[in-house]
């Protein structure tokens, strides 16, 4: 055959395989959320769930999910951003930052149930958290870790060396320096970062079915109280998160609307990936011009 | 620190040590967060480690027995520990779940870099990025009301198995793989395909003999990190794969992991049972697997600088 023919031939397979990959993209969207969408209403998104009848909701499921979120991020975000700086402006080239370069990347790759079995041997027994949200936002935060840890190293990174340069020849501190030259710069790609890594755990399950348990108990909506026992806000509750619900509904089929839930309740997590998505876009975009004086962000 | 000093000589004092403890405050504290990491990472594998191997020293069940017999039965009269069958689950989801998202990966890499290098971009890449964010819940979900059904009904049985596993699993790993491929052929210097062009080979000519060769430990690279995503994915395959504790003679058998198994009887077993400590030791088994992972992208990556 000519090579002229063969190149035809391959570019054909190539854009073939390429859009079929779309194809797949648009299909499972498209799935999920028109499946899901016709289950989804806000008395869906309020009620409790039912355990063996018919109907019932996500509310729960829901609240719990965000919470756990909001605590993992407070674990995270200044542990994570930490360490991030410590890699883009503290470690010297040497053995050291390659074993702790090495540790970010193990850390990273770890299976979420080892992270979630870890949590039940250490955090709900060793330190006896028990089944809690607490233990669940421990657990989240070591899966979550690395990848902020990255993030902010390559924000850092990609500050323009001038600025630093600037800022020594002014006498500053190189603690000044980082925080009030470089982390301006570099606070858009690092919030993009962090709510990227938040739709991400917002999803995750495998990791909290061990920490945080699988169960809701009878939550109180009027007491906000985060001592008391019945209150949504205590963080030593066990909180079953929208994830760990899709999972348990789906495995365990015990209502005779089991695959209706877990239709509506995939295409509301779907959706809140979604906008957690756009959301990180048009933040960072939005911190980056409130920062700096640009008008665009390239 | 002599105290006999004059005023004048003092003056520039101050201004240093708020310098020099600013400067503490920010080493310490970036120290701390980066000493955490080698905590958290230490008392995991300190952990896992020492439960895993109690099932060998403290309840007398032979390595030789866990990683070669392919009886499971921890709750029979005779006890059996053999964790074969999910070893060789694990390995063949995702052995075959590499072999059928490597090439795809590739060809979309290919597509956003070489075919239509600016308006494929941006199509493919969003839709990579959104892939990769669907929660791995929602894809067991879609597996079993999609893949299993249509699998029932071309090949008969009942869906569940080693072949609806895999299919999830190489939609899942897709994302990894090929955005990892698409920068590796990115960051190739533009000289050595405009030489091959100069010479007049075709695109394909240039993709097969100058750009895949190049790049091909970076493409490695992408493949292991697919792989390492597909061996410690549990709740998708869990839902799809069936469950059952045998070593499997087809595709459309129903299977086991490391991992799904892990996850179905981890919160059924007495802590300290046998039973359960043979299930930390298929953590640990994950755990070293993730090791072996991570040492094949790194030797992969010092080729890659050659």
């Amino acid at each position: 055959m000519k090579p002229k023919t063969v190149d035809r031939i391959a570019t054909g397979v190539i854009v073939t395989f390429a859009l079929a990959i779309v194809a797949i993209l648009v299909g499972l969207l498209g799935f999920i959320i028109f499946r899901g969408i016709g289950h989804i209403s806000w008395d869906f998104l309020t009620s409790k769930p039912q355990n063996l009848r018919a109907g019932g909701g996500i509310g729960p499921q829901l609240f719990n999910s965000i919470y756990l979120l909001i605590l993992t991020l407070i674990i995270t975000i200044p542990l994570g951003w930490g360490a991030g700086i410590y890699m883009a402006e503290y470690a010297k080239p040497g053995r050291i930052t390659n074993m702790i370069r090495l540790v970010v990347e193990v850390l990273s790759s770890f299976p979420s149930i080892v992270i979630g079995l870890f949590g039940l041997l250490v955090l709900v027994n060793t330190f006896g958290f028990g089944f809690s949200l607490l233990s669940g936002a421990l657990a989240l935060a070591v899966f979550n870790l690395p990848l902020m840890v990255r993030t902010t190293e390559q924000a850092f990174r990609s500050v323009p060396k001038a600025q630093k340069e600037a800022g020594l020849a002014l006498g500053l501190s190189k603690w000044k320096i980082i925080t009030s030259i470089l982390l301006p710069v570099a606070l858009p790609a690092m919030i993009t970062g962090t709510i990227l890594a938040a739709g991400r755990i917002f999803g995750e399950a495998a990791a909290l079915m061990f920490t945080a348990g699988m169960s809701s108990p009878p939550l109180d909506f009027t007491n906000w109280n985060p001592f008391s026992e019945r209150s949504p806000l205590n963080p030593m509750r066990p909180a079953e998160t929208l994830a760990v619900h899709i999972w348990k509904v789906n495995s365990e089929q015990l209502k005779p609307d089991a695959a209706e839930i877990a239709a509506g309740a995939s295409a509301v997590l779907v959706i809140m990936v979604l906008l957690f998505n756009l959301f990180a876009r048009w933040f960072g975009r939005f911190v980056y011009r409130r920062m700096t004086a640009a008008k665009r962000m390239d | 620190m002599s105290v006999a000093n004059t005023d004048h000589a003092h003056k520039p004092r101050p201004k240093r040590e708020k310098h020099y403890y600013e400067d503490w405050i920010g080493k310490i504290y970036t120290s701390i967060c980066v000493v955490f990491l080698i905590v958290v990472i230490i008392s995991i594998v300190f952990f896992v480690a020492s439960k895993g191997l109690t099932t060998f020293v403290k309840d007398g069940v032979s390595p030789l027995e866990f990683f070669t017999s392919g009886n499971w039965n921890p709750t029979g009269d005779e006890p059996a520990y053999g964790a074969l069958p999910f070893i060789v689950g694990s390995f063949t989801v995702t052995i075959l779940a590499a072999l059928i998202a490597s090439p795809l990966a590739l060809c979309a890499a290919l597509f956003m870099t070489e075919i239509v290098p600016g308006k494929g971009k941006r199509i493919l890449q969003p839709a990579i990025e959104l892939l990769s964010g669907i929660p791995s819940v929602v894809y067991g979900f879609v597996g079993l009301t999609v893949i299993v059904p249509l699998i029932r009904s071309i090949f008969g049985g009942t869906g569940v198995g080693i072949l609806a596993g895999c299919l999830v699993l190489s939609v899942m790993i897709l994302p990894t793989i090929t955005s990892i491929m698409a920068d590796a052929i990115t960051s190739l210097p533009g000289g050595l395909r405009e030489s091959s062009y100069a010479l007049g080979a075709t695109r394909w000519q240039t993709i097969t003999g100058v750009v895949i060769p190049t790049v091909l430990p970076a493409l490695l690279t992408g493949v292991v990190l697919g792989m390492a995503r597909a061996f410690g994915e549990a709740l998708a395959v869990q839902m799809v794969i069936g469950n059952a504790p045998h070593v499997p003679h087809s595709l459309l058998e129903s299977a086991s992991t490391l991992t799904s198994v892990i996850t179905l009887s981890m919160g059924n077993t007495a802590s300290g049972s046998v039973h359960n400590n043979a299930l930390w030791s298929m953590a640990l088994v994950l755990l070293l697997m993730t090791f072996i992972f991570v040492l094949l992208v790194r030797l992969l990556e010092r080729r890659n600088r050659v």
